[in-house]
């Protein structure tokens, strides 16, 4: 790898680009590829999805900072042409509150995995959520440890095999949208991998919200926990998706969903509550008397 | 900070925080533990009136991170804790390390292990300052042994912590950092400050993690075009992983030499009455004050004998030491733990020096006296 090189391509802006149309080429570091996901990892779609919200927001890659944590989840933000922070183990979240307070004119997203954003991480998401800095966090969310070769998470269904669960998982998994919600969340979304306009869509809404946004992506392991359960190939395990969401204008449920039980899709929760950095430095400026900005650089 | 000198009554804590907005901090991420949490709480009145940002974490480990986040978006920021969350800390310290991200972490001792004796002073975590974290990191520790030292150190952390990229650990004991006295703060004119390189030229082709001569590579900013990726993977020069050995070495190397090849920059130290003495009592902290005492009771009897106070715990002032050590038949190391430095001047001095420690950890710094005692033991 020793000849890799940072992405080599001039400056351009989005507007400068032929017609503006989206082309996930420009907002990756082709010279990694090829990537290190698996075949049908749901991942891919995921960062696509999140990179053409990106494009539509016209977010200048300089001002993108994407930060991320441990897991294959955590291996996505390399692969982003912009200002990527792959962080510790759970920690992403925590990160990016300090990113995010010392530049608020960064756009900062992260994005975690089941086991990174709820597991060693939950502390930092009900306090994130809490806290409604303006951060976007996208959990994918594939059910499994991948990295590790496929442990048990907090989000397994119930009885899934796993290398930690070789007789069947018995532990109830996390409701991640509804821990973010309890939180205080204030903006909130599911979407499946197999919906990628709809996942843009949610992104780029949750992007666009003034606070902490939690999106959680149904997202597939295919290699180690779709094999070890027999959920099928790829193009299987995707489609099952179908099945086993809930979106907020169908009623569809079916008998042996990919996910026990169903799941809403969309926006599950859109409210509007002080974004914190602005709260703290407008409160600070109006007990101190002081103005805005001024030993601001 | 002031635009004239002030002389203050303040407490260690308070000092240590007035010292980090001297030296430009300008967010503090941190969880409340005894006996540091005067730092986050002058810290917390403080940074809005620079427009800095105080965030009280979820814990300590996020506290770390947060310090983390800020720095890497080109603030200069730290954090306070005691040693329980000194522990917690240890994940992201490493990743500073390894990443080369500029911060401060107060460290103010207390009982252990454990929970320990919360309000109680120790000097335990000598060897955790220096080795907390898992893995060949670079790392310098300071060690303020007055409440004047506290804020001058805080400064000096800041700058170091700057200019070699690295962690950089204030270390002092619970009484240091309770007591209160006099200090003088300078005007904020006079206040030295160095900050970290920053990155410029083109952004085509730039290598993060390219080192300088001095074996320090600047930073790139955030928003400034350069677009790199930061990693706690053990990264190329390109900031991206690599486990090819050879590379391995390289860079891990450079971190390593980074302390190594500017220890005469960065190691501080003070000597009293060492220039002919006989017996040498080398202490830090408030240990360093009682040794201070004991040692000038001593050359008023008669007794030729000095102190050395290392101001640099790590990376040692092992040169120092070592010549010192050339000279005298007896080393006294008194400190509030079991033996810790003791272990690093056992290993520097040659075997005709007789090494000795003076030990507690039970809650109570170690008197004048005893020391004195010991001193007077020696000489007959």
């Amino acid at each position: 790898m020793s000849e890799l090189a940072l992405n080599l391509k001039p400056l351009k802006t989005n507007k400068e680009k032929s017609g503006n149309k989206f082309e996930i080429r420009d907002y990756l570091r082709l010279d990694l590829f090829p990537h290190f996901l698996c075949p049908g990892c749901g991942h891919g779609i995921a960062l696509r999805a999140l990179l053409w919200a990106v494009h539509d927001l016209d977010i200048e890659k300089d001002q993108l900072a994407v930060v991320s944590g441990i897991g294959c989840s955590g291996r996505l933000s390399a692969y982003v042409d912009a200002n990527t922070f792959h962080t510790t183990h759970g920690r992403p979240l925590a990160f990016a509150t300090g990113l995010k307070l010392a530049r608020p004119d960064l756009h900062v997203i992260v994005i975690t995995g089941d086991g990174d954003c709820l597991a060693i991480g939950g502390n930092h998401l009900i306090h994130a959520a809490r806290r409604n800095l303006d951060i976007t966090c996208v959990m994918l969310n594939n059910e499994v440890y991948g990295m590790t070769g496929g442990q048990v998470s907090p989000t397994t269904s119930l009885d899934r095999f796993t290398t930690t669960t070789p007789l069947g998982n018995q532990e109830p998994g996390f409701d991640a949208c509804a821990l973010a919600k309890g939180a205080g969340a204030t903006f909130v979304g599911r979407e499946v991998t197999l919906q990628t306009t709809a996942l843009k869509n949610l992104i780029q809404e949750g992007l666009s919200h003034e606070g902490f946004s939690f999106i959680e992506v149904i997202s597939d392991c295919t290699e180690i926990y779709g094999r070890k359960n027999e959920l099928g190939s790829s193009p299987e395990m995707v489609l099952s998706q179908k099945r086993s969401i809930l979106p907020k204008f169908d009623g569809t449920t079916v008998d042996k969903p990919f996910r026990a039980g169903t799941w809403e899709t969309g926006v599950l929760v859109r409210e509007e509550r002080p974004e914190y950095y602005q709260a703290y430095r407008e409160h600070c400026h109006k007990v101190l008397g002081t103005g805005p900005g001024k030993n601001n650089e | 900070m002031s635009d004239m000198p002030q002389r203050l009554s303040l407490q260690g804590n308070q000092a240590c925080a007035l010292g980090a907005i001297a030296a430009g901090c300008r967010l503090f991420a941190g969880y409340p533990i005894t006996p540091s949490s005067e730092v986050a709480e002058r810290m917390s009145k403080e940074l809005p009136r620079v427009d800095g940002v105080f965030i009280q974490m979820e814990d300590e480990i996020a506290s770390m991170a947060a310090v983390l986040g800020a720095s890497m978006g080109g603030v200069k920021s730290m954090t306070a804790t005691s040693g329980p969350g000194f522990s917690l800390k240890q994940e992201n310290i490493g990743y500073a390390s390894l990443a080369e991200v500029p911060c401060v972490i107060i460290n103010v001792m207390r009982g252990g292990p454990s929970t320990g004796m919360p309000t109680r002073p120790a000097q335990g975590d000598v060897m955790q300052s220096r080795w907390g974290t898992h893995g060949d990191h670079p790392i310098i520790v300071v060690t303020p042994s007055s409440v004047q030292e506290i804020f001058q150190q805080t400064i000096e952390a800041f700058n170091l912590s700057e200019t070699y990229r690295v962690p950089v650990i204030v270390l002092y004991d619970e009484a240091i950092g309770h007591l209160v006295d006099t200090v003088d703060l300078p005007d904020q004119e006079s206040v030295e400050i160095h900050d970290r390189k920053w990155a410029s030229g083109p952004a085509e082709g730039f290598l993060p993690y390219q080192p300088d001569e001095d074996g320090i590579p600047p930073m790139p900013l955030p928003g400034d075009g350069y677009r790199t990726h930061t990693t706690g993977l053990t990264h190329l020069e390109t900031g991206f992983p690599t486990q090819v050995p050879a590379d391995v070495t390289r860079v891990i190397s450079r971190l390593l030499d980074k302390i190594e090849n500017h220890r005469d920059s960065i190691e501080q130290y003070e000597l009293i009455h060492c220039d002919d003495a006989e017996i040498l009592v080398v202490a830090f902290g408030i240990s360093a004050r009682a040794s201070e005492r004991a040692v000038n009771v001593a050359r008023e009897r008669g007794i030729k004998v000095g102190l050395m106070r290392p101001v640099t715990l790590w990376p040692f002032p092992e040169r120092k030491l070592k010549e010192l050590a050339g000279r005298v038949s007896h080393v006294l190391v008194p400190e509030m733990n079991a033996g810790q430095l003791i272990l690093e001047i056992e290993r520097l001095c040659p075997d005709t020096v007789t090494v000795a420690g003076i030990n507690r950890f039970d809650g109570d710094p170690i008197n004048p006296n005893e020391i004195l005692t010991r001193i007077e033991e020696i000489k007959q």
